[in-house]
């Protein structure tokens, strides 16, 4: 088995005019932290969407687990062992905790229109395995205490939490992470830097997004930077911090 | 605290309580016929329908978030399908079918529904990327559509008689008993709207059945997550393709079932039956009794076809004693008085007059205190 699980080669979005993506090639190497950082619009977010389904690239191609991604749809993209979590939370609100997690293992699971009227016994099985699994991924998160509480109705960390382990329900090889700390205090990021250490450590791959350098930096094996959709450096952190051409990015020319 | 499991009921009183109400529901049509005549029990019958139809839209509007302003169009085609079925009707314009086909009621109620169910997915699979406003008007188009072609089809081969409708459709019929005269039983008539409330109720209990039952399942999940949010829905591999045209399926074969059973009991259809307003009637049902919670789309469908009914009977009389005149004709009065009180539900409770628990809450959290049971 190849130490590398994602190969993305040459990506390339335009939206109109502006060049949001450039010829990105990176690399994700199995069992590791990967961070993908870089200033405000540098393209993080539309990487992300490329890579998940929500948009279609121009070009280049992704290579996963030993297979060319199918990028067209995003379910086919899960099925395939992403899974994704949003910048801004985007969880089933008018559902349970529980629910909501059980929504991820719908991919999982097979019982169709038959199956659920009449209720056979593969039926009830899956389901209570869906269940049993779903409680189990609350307890991952520390959610499993609100478990059938409306999701609208949980905390913000809670709710960030939650969206990671609906993730997870999806038996992920990699899990993407859109800025996870985001509008978090330092209690709240601390739990979650060990909830992903903890889910690296499980076997899942993680890929980050983040603006919070500091997090970035401690957590990754390994980080890429972008600007202005274009990579412009991928290595281990310390010598990643001290690249002059990502000073340069963050703090701007005037003091490279 | 959650009122649904803090509602937990010993299981006599839970079966007592059963026993209770399949009791009352044999009994209700001797009931309601004797004490207010057999006319009232075909108003029952016909809420029993639109409990149906009610059932089977809350599946689209409900559960998945599609707004369908063309509903009744499946409930036209589940109609058309018996008359063409069941009368003479087609032996008229091809005369080697005479006398007509006369198939059985077991063959043409789930084939009503496939039918049904292959118009949903039809109308499904243009507007998959559409939602709300514009969902509503290109299916709005898809029931006026459907109404215009039953309209026209008599021409150049008379396929639907046009507007005059479909005559001399048979009764429904079940087992070589037929449910369109007087049966005796143990020396007691059992009259034709009496037989047919004991179908409708027996096809009802079955659509409750299988709404419950897609609703708590990994189907009726993945509908929900679509309603909530699609790209979310998505991301979590549902192919919202795929689930969208289930539930447009489900919920047209619904008012297919209920098309044919109408089409029996009314034993004559045509274009009128299936206006725009009846597409609304049935959304306001949904929407006032409680969208994708089933007990209130129940209520709602029970509720929107007794009260219009008492207007009609009811209004007169009442106007002459008050007032010594009618003022007000009782058919004006009952439009006036439906959309009044569809304004004070909507003003007062927005989430139907009988929402499931959750959506009660989600309501209140929306910034208005319904009730106050916030955990």
């Amino acid at each position: 088995m190849s130490n590398v699980l994602l190969d993305a080669r040459r990506i390339g979005k335009s939206f109109g005019g502006v060049q949001a993506l450039r010829d990105v090639s990176l690399t994700i190497r199995r069992g590791e932290i990967y961070g993908l950082i870089g200033p405000n619009g540098a393209g993080k977010t539309t990487f992300f969407n490329v890579l998940t389904g929500l948009y279609s690239a121009d070009a280049g191609e992704v290579m996963f687990d030993e297979a060319r991604l199918n990028i067209g749809a995003p379910h086919e993209v899960t099925r395939q062992g992403i899974a994704r979590t949003f910048q801004n939370i985007r969880l089933f609100a008018n559902m349970s905790a529980l629910e909501n997690v059980m929504v991820g293992r719908h991919l999982r699971s097979r019982t169709g229109v038959i199956g659920a009227v009449l209720r056979n016994k593969a039926t009830r099985i899956e389901e209570a395995d869906i269940a049993d699994r779903a409680h189990r991924l609350l307890q991952y998160v520390n959610v499993d205490a609100r478990a059938n509480d409306l999701a609208r109705h949980l905390s913000y960390g809670d709710q960030r939490r939650l969206e990671i382990a609906r993730a997870l329900a999806t038996e992920p090889k990699l899990l993407a992470l859109d800025e996870p700390a985001a509008g978090m205090n330092a209690t709240e990021t601390a739990a979650l830097r060990e909830l992903v250490e903890s889910i690296r450590d499980d076997g899942v791959t993680v890929l980050l997004i983040e603006h919070d350098v500091k997090l970035v930096m401690g957590l990754c094996n390994r980080v890429a930077v972008l600007d202005y959709g274009e990579k412009i450096a991928e290595d281990v952190p310390e010598l990643v911090q001290r690249d002059p051409k990502v000073v340069e990015a963050y703090l701007g020319g005037a003091l490279a | 605290m959650n009122p649904a499991t803090c509602g937990r009921r010993d299981p006599r009183v839970a079966f007592a309580g059963t026993l209770l109400l399949a009791v009352a529901l044999a009994l209700a049509p001797f009931a309601v016929g004797a004490g207010a005549g057999i006319a009232w029990v075909r108003v029952i019958d016909f809420a029993l329908l639109y409990i149906m139809l009610a059932l089977g839209l809350n599946i689209v509007v409900g559960f998945a978030g599609l707004l369908d302003l063309g509903y009744i169009a499946f409930y036209a085609v589940g109609a058309y399908l018996y008359a063409l079925l069941s009368s003479p009707h087609l032996a008229g314009a091809f005369p080697s079918l005479a006398p007509g086909l006369h198939w059985p009621v077991w063959a043409v109620l789930p084939l009503g529904a496939l039918v049904a169910g292959g118009f949903g997915v039809i109308l499904g699979a243009p507007t998959l990327r559409l939602r709300g406003d514009y969902l509503a008007i290109v299916t709005l188009g898809f029931g006026e559509i459907i109404r215009i072609f039953l309209n026209n089809l008599n021409r150049p081969v008379n396929l639907t008689n046009g507007p005059q409708g479909i005559t001399q459709i048979d009764p429904i019929d079940i087992g070589g008993v037929s449910l369109g005269s007087t049966l005796e039983v143990f020396g007691i008539a059992v009259p034709s709207v009496y037989l047919y409330y004991y179908l409708f109720l027996a096809a009802t209990l079955l659509v409750i059945f299988v709404s419950i039952r897609l609703e708590d399942s990994r189907i009726g999940r993945a509908w929900v997550a679509i309603r909530e949010d699609e790209i979310a829905a998505k991301a979590c591999g549902i192919n919202t393709r795929n689930v969208k045209l289930l539930a447009f399926a489900m919920g047209a074969s619904f008012g297919g079932v209920a098309g044919g059973l109408f089409a029996g009991f009314q034993q004559f259809v045509s274009p009128e039956s299936f206006t725009l307003l009846e597409s609304i009637m049935v959304l306001c049902m949904v929407v006032l009794g409680g969208m994708g919670h089933i007990p209130g789309v129940i209520f709602g469908g029970v509720l929107l076809t007794l009260l219009p009914e008492a207007l009609r009977y009811g209004a007169g009389p009442v106007q002459t004693a008050l007032f010594g005149k009618v003022l007000i004709p009782p058919e004006s009065l009952r439009m006036l008085l439906f959309g009044l009180a569809l304004i004070l539900v909507m003003l007062y409770r927005p989430a139907g007059l009988w929402p499931s628990a959750i959506r009660r809450r989600e309501f209140a959290g929306a910034g208005r205190s319904v009730e106050g049971d916030r955990e």
